[in-house]
């Protein structure tokens, strides 16, 4: 097995945007939605679509758009993961079928109680072509996800993987997200995947 | 008829998510699809919903779509002539 490492990483929490260690985007006030909002538009503003997208999908599209800055997505793979799944979104799409006699669930609601929609939407976004994967697990998997991604990259089948967590439930969000190739500088080990994460408890 | 076109126009910017769209940027003949505002397969089936929920309109034949959803004209002088509430 090839030695791979760890290009570049993007931490999106407590209403920071952090990539490489350097803050990128603060707001202060307001709900996730206000600060997705504002985060995508001050990085990329001429994209509607992403007004219409649910939390989760807007989380990942919107970490993806920081890490991908200046980023070939050539042959970029995606490995997302997350505790939720798509549960916000379904809870919002079964409220709408609760009561008989208001019966209205919304299309554009459902069409995002799949977990994996967000990686769609950053293919859609991006352009990928590429392998892509959704998984569910309480906490990430580091030992589990490393060895795919080595897998992914050694068997010719990505030339870089974009991949990590990307949390939403009940305004509660959470990402983080690195790319992982054949060469750089920080090797892809699962100390230094983990010290990703230790962004997320500061 | 004024009033219920500005109605629906705030509506559906509500609705479908229209960031940085406001009411006086849509036209009453503006196509609602396609080079107007640009809406999608998914939008069309939310102006449905719409139409049920806000003015007890149900559409069985998706076919009327084309020509109900055309624009914010067309739209407003179905919904005033075939409204339940």
């Amino acid at each position: 097995m090839l030695t791979n490492y760890i290009n570049k990483y993007c931490v999106v929490a407590k209403q920071r945007i952090i990539v490489d260690a350097d803050l990128k985007f603060t707001w202060e006030n307001g709900p996730s939605s206000d600060f997705f909002k504002e985060a995508f538009k001050h990085q990329y503003a001429a994209y509607p679509k992403f007004f219409k997208m649910d939390s989760l999908s807007k989380l990942a599209v919107l970490a993806a758009e920081y890490i991908l800055e200046g980023e070939s997505t050539d042959g970029l793979a995606l490995v997302l993961i997350n505790k939720s799944g798509s549960m916000d979104t379904d809870v919002k799409h079964q409220e709408s079928i609760q009561d008989e006699n208001n019966f209205f669930p919304s299309p554009a609601t459902f069409v995002y109680t799949l977990a994996n929609i967000c990686g769609g939407e950053i293919s859609i976004r991006h352009g990928l072509q590429t392998e892509n994967v959704f998984f569910v697990a309480d906490q990430y998997p580091v030992a589990m996800v490393s060895a795919y991604v080595d897998y992914l990259l050694s068997s010719g089948k990505a030339n870089r993987v974009l991949c990590g967590w990307v949390e939403f439930y009940q305004e509660k969000y959470e990402a983080v997200l690195y790319i992982v190739s054949p060469e750089g500088e920080k090797r892809h080990t699962e100390e230094n995947i983990s010290f990703l994460f230790e962004e997320l408890a500061d | 008829m004024a009033e219920l076109k500005e109605e629906l126009k705030e509506k559906i910017i509500a609705v479908l998510n229209l960031e940085d769209i406001a009411v006086e940027d849509i036209n009453d003949n503006d196509p609602l699809f396609g080079e107007g505002l640009g809406l999608d397969s998914i939008d069309a089936l939310e102006l449905i919903v719409l139409m049920d929920k806000e003015y007890g309109i149900k559409l069985s034949d998706p076919k009327q779509g084309k020509t109900i959803f055309e624009s914010i004209e067309s739209m407003s002088a179905y919904i005033a002539e075939n409204r339940t509430k």
